[in-house]
């Protein structure tokens, strides 16, 4: 114990000029917050003063023009009173199970060959990338095109050509939603399948080896070697994933605007809708309730996924 | 001396991220120099080159007559979702255009500029129908808008497909029934068309229910003579209305295989050639020549069929009323009233006005003679047609189905409550009955009843 007091001693006068204002400016103090002070504008400007804004907006009832009103629950009441709600959290739940039976595998099985293959390597980079480059609205009306229902539409007369009789796509209620989860995807597995390959390439190769001298064919060598060393990556897509498909909104709004029949009404779409579907000014005060509601619960997943996961994806 | 050098390079550069922010928030429009400068929104997106042309000239000619305005043209489409974007967002140029179902709210809201000494100094202020004004007038009495392009919901078709299908083009469906019968001909003698289809998605859906419900005579609203307002869209009518397109589309299958149209997507589909028939406006092949370079040759149009043995019976009506920027400065409103009277108001009502536009429209190949209803009264309007009809350029036997039947149709507006929610919410009752085979229809209807009755409710508390 006084060893330690005598060993603190000496150091209490170091931080107390370490706190001094003077001291502060002249080891370059000023520079320093002069450096932060943009980027503090910027967020506090763009992003945590529209969070405060809205957060306190759920709370009201305002047209933007007048002066709001404190309403209290009112706006978390009418969410909940709204039977919608219960179907965009249905819809975005069936979208995020869909993406993630398709949309996780895919990118992870491609990495995996191609990082087997050994010519042209960055050809199918550039092949799997290339629809990320593609602007986000552009591919989806390219896709609408495609998805024409007509006997006559794109997918349909390749569907016909392997005998498949013409799908009705985003224009049925039971087909609408894996559609868009088919674009999305294509739109997303490129970014995916790139950062995969770069975590394929800290595998050590050692590891391989030692595997082969072992005997362990391909499967193994996966499933033993690559899975266990790609888990921290891949934790970390999954939930980046599950974050990505509770937000879904540009599919539902260009494809379908949430139909047929509200079947592709996602939770986004309805903030969507709650905000502007009325032209005379929505109802701002429940999109916000929704928008926080919707915040807490990815705030607490993640939270909850993160202790789970800890343990597994310590090295 | 180097770390003053550092504080001078920190310093100019957050000058210019501060000037860059600010320039992002600055207007499109100010006084300048003894010029204003006012933003107008005149054309839809996506206008063909000979559109563009067409406005250039007519804002040139403005700004001779004006030389102390000066205009900038935008494209601009009103949609009931991305207007109230807008709107809160403060991105409206200084002249804009809204329904007239929602002309009125938005005034009384405080949402756009009182324009009423500036439009008393128009030619035509004293001229105007106080019942057509109406649409632009605030509780206070003052005038918020002007009115223009009034039109009644009409039946297009495209007279090539007609041909094609074995149909006489110069005689299109008067009745449901014959509606039905040609869509049916049309689907199955031209493969890859929809004989008939209307609008499902954007709000457009329940837009056009509103009308198919109006024409057989039923309301979605009922008003009181207390004004309490009943929504009422569970009714016979609407129910029949549905039951023709579900038979249209299970029985005949002539409607086509894709059933998610908005305005912009049905109008594109129609231009295209995969739509026989359609539900719109009377005056759309204004938009379908402006957006869609859509050959006015090939276009048709008749009043859709109103039940003759229902005195309720009518057609759905509505239109536009220009509206200026609630943020402008004086010299901007009045400069801004200047271009609605020249650009919308005078060429129904002055014989130069009129020619000069109609000669500028007919050189850009834009629609001349578009069908609309009156904006003042039938004897002006008459007049009107007659100034323009050496310039017209949509022929005129194309649009006679119409011109001639409309005035036996009895005009009924929109519904007056809270009518864009009540069409959001009818939107998936037209999707369920063109997607699925059965649907209960009664208890779809009685929910949007519930729903929108809830919110007129809430606004009377």
């Amino acid at each position: 114990m006084t060893v330690t007091q005598q060993r603190l001693a000496p150091s209490a006068p170091r931080a107390a000029r370490k706190h001094n204002p003077i001291t502060w400016v002249q080891r370059g103090g000023l520079t320093t917050l002069l450096f932060l002070l943009p980027l503090l504008i910027v967020f506090g400007v763009f992003s945590w003063s529209p969070i405060v804004q809205s957060v306190i907006m759920s709370f009201q009832k305002t047209n933007l023009v007048t002066a709001p009103v404190f309403v209290g629950w009112d706006n978390f009441v009418a969410v909940f009173n709204d039977p919608l709600f219960y179907t965009a959290i249905r819809n975005t739940g069936y979208f995020a199970v869909l993406a993630l039976l398709f949309g996780y595998p895919i990118p992870l099985v491609a990495a995996v060959i191609m990082s087997e293959v050994k010519r042209m390597k960055g050809l199918y980079s550039v092949l799997a990338y290339l629809p990320v480059v593609i602007p986000p609205v552009v591919s989806v009306l390219l896709w609408k095109i495609f998805y024409d229902a007509g006997p006559d539409g794109v997918f349909n007369t390749i569907l016909g050509a392997i005998g498949i009789p013409p799908q009705p796509w985003i224009q049925d209620a039971a087909t609408a939603m894996p559609s868009l989860v088919l674009q999305a995807t294509w739109a997303g597995a490129g970014s995916t399948i790139i950062i995969y390959l770069a975590a394929l390439t800290g595998v050590a190769p050692e590891l391989y080896d030692a595997a082969e001298v072992d005997g362990a064919g391909i499967g193994k060598k996966i499933w033993h070697v690559t899975l266990p060393q790609l888990r921290g990556i891949l934790f970390i897509t999954l939930i980046l994933q599950i974050i990505a498909t509770a937000q879904v909104f540009l599919q539902p709004f260009l494809f379908t605007s949430g139909g047929p029949v509200n079947s592709t009404t996602t939770i986004l779409l309805l903030i969507y809708q709650y905000a502007f579907q009325n032209s005379l000014g929505g109802a701002y005060g429940e999109a916000t309730a929704l928008s926080l509601m919707l915040a807490v619960f990815l705030a607490i997943l993640s939270i909850v996924y993160f202790r789970l996961t800890a343990r597994w994806s310590d090295q | 001396m180097k770390s003053s050098k550092k504080a001078l390079a920190i310093a100019v550069a957050m000058a210019a991220g501060t000037a860059m922010l600010s320039g992002c928030s600055s207007s499109g429009a100010s006084d300048d120099g003894g010029k204003v400068n006012i933003v107008v929104a005149p054309v839809l997106p996506g206008a063909t080159a000979d559109a563009l042309k067409a406005l250039s000239k007519r804002v040139k000619e403005f700004e001779k007559k004006n030389p102390d305005i000066s205009v900038k043209a935008i494209e601009y489409q009103w949609t009931g979702t991305t207007f109230a974007a807008e709107l809160a967002g403060g991105t409206l140029p200084d002249v804009f255009n809204v329904p007239f179902t929602d002309s009125k709210t938005l005034a009384d809201n405080g949402q756009l500029a009182d324009i009423t000494s500036d439009f008393k100094k128009t030619a035509t202020a004293n001229k105007w129908n106080k019942t057509v004004l109406d649409v632009a007038t605030g509780k206070d009495g003052k005038i918020y808008g002007v009115p223009w392009g009034p039109y009644a919901m009409a039946l297009s078709y495209n007279r090539d497909i007609f041909t094609q299908a074995g149909l006489d083009p110069n005689k299109p469906p008067t009745t449901l029934d014959e509606i039905e019968q040609d869509a049916k001909v049309i689907a199955q003698k031209v493969p890859g068309v929809a004989g008939y289809m209307q609008m499902t998605s954007g709000n457009n859906g329940g837009w056009e229910l509103s009308a198919n419900t109006f024409a057989l005579g039923g309301r979605m609203e009922k008003v009181g003579s207390d004004g309490t307002v009943t929504v009422t869209t569970d009714n016979q009518q609407t129910k029949q209305a549905l039951a023709w397109l579900h038979k249209l589309r299970w029985d005949d299958n002539a409607m086509g295989k894709n059933f998610l149209w908005d305005w912009s997507g049905i109008n594109q589909g129609f231009a295209s050639g995969k739509i026989a028939m359609y539900m719109s406006g009377s005056d759309v092949i204004g938009s379908l020549m402006q957006a869609n370079g859509f050959d006015q040759a090939k276009y048709g149009v008749t009043t859709f069929p109103v039940d003759a043995s229902n005195s309720d019976a009518g057609i759905l009506s509505g239109g536009n009323v220009d509206v200026v920027n609630v943020k402008d400065t004086a010299a901007q409103k009045a400069a801004a009233v200047k271009w609605i009277d020249f650009y919308r108001t005078q060429p129904s009502v002055d014989k130069t006005a009129a020619i000069n536009n109609a000669k500028t429209l007919k050189a850009g190949d834009q629609a001349v003679n578009a069908p609309t209803l009156p904006v003042f009264d039938k004897a002006t309007w008459e007049q009107n047609q007659q100034w323009i009809k050496p310039y017209a350029n949509i022929p005129a036997a194309n649009i006679k189905p119409f011109t001639d039947g409309i005035w036996d149709q009895k005009i009924v507006p929109e519904a007056p409550s809270h009518t864009q929610d009540l069409y959001a919410a009818l939107d998936p009752v037209v999707q369920a009955v063109l997607t699925k085979r059965t649907v209960d229809v009664d208890a779809m209807l009685k929910a949007v009843d519930a729903k929108i009755q809830a919110l007129i409710d809430a606004d009377a508390k």
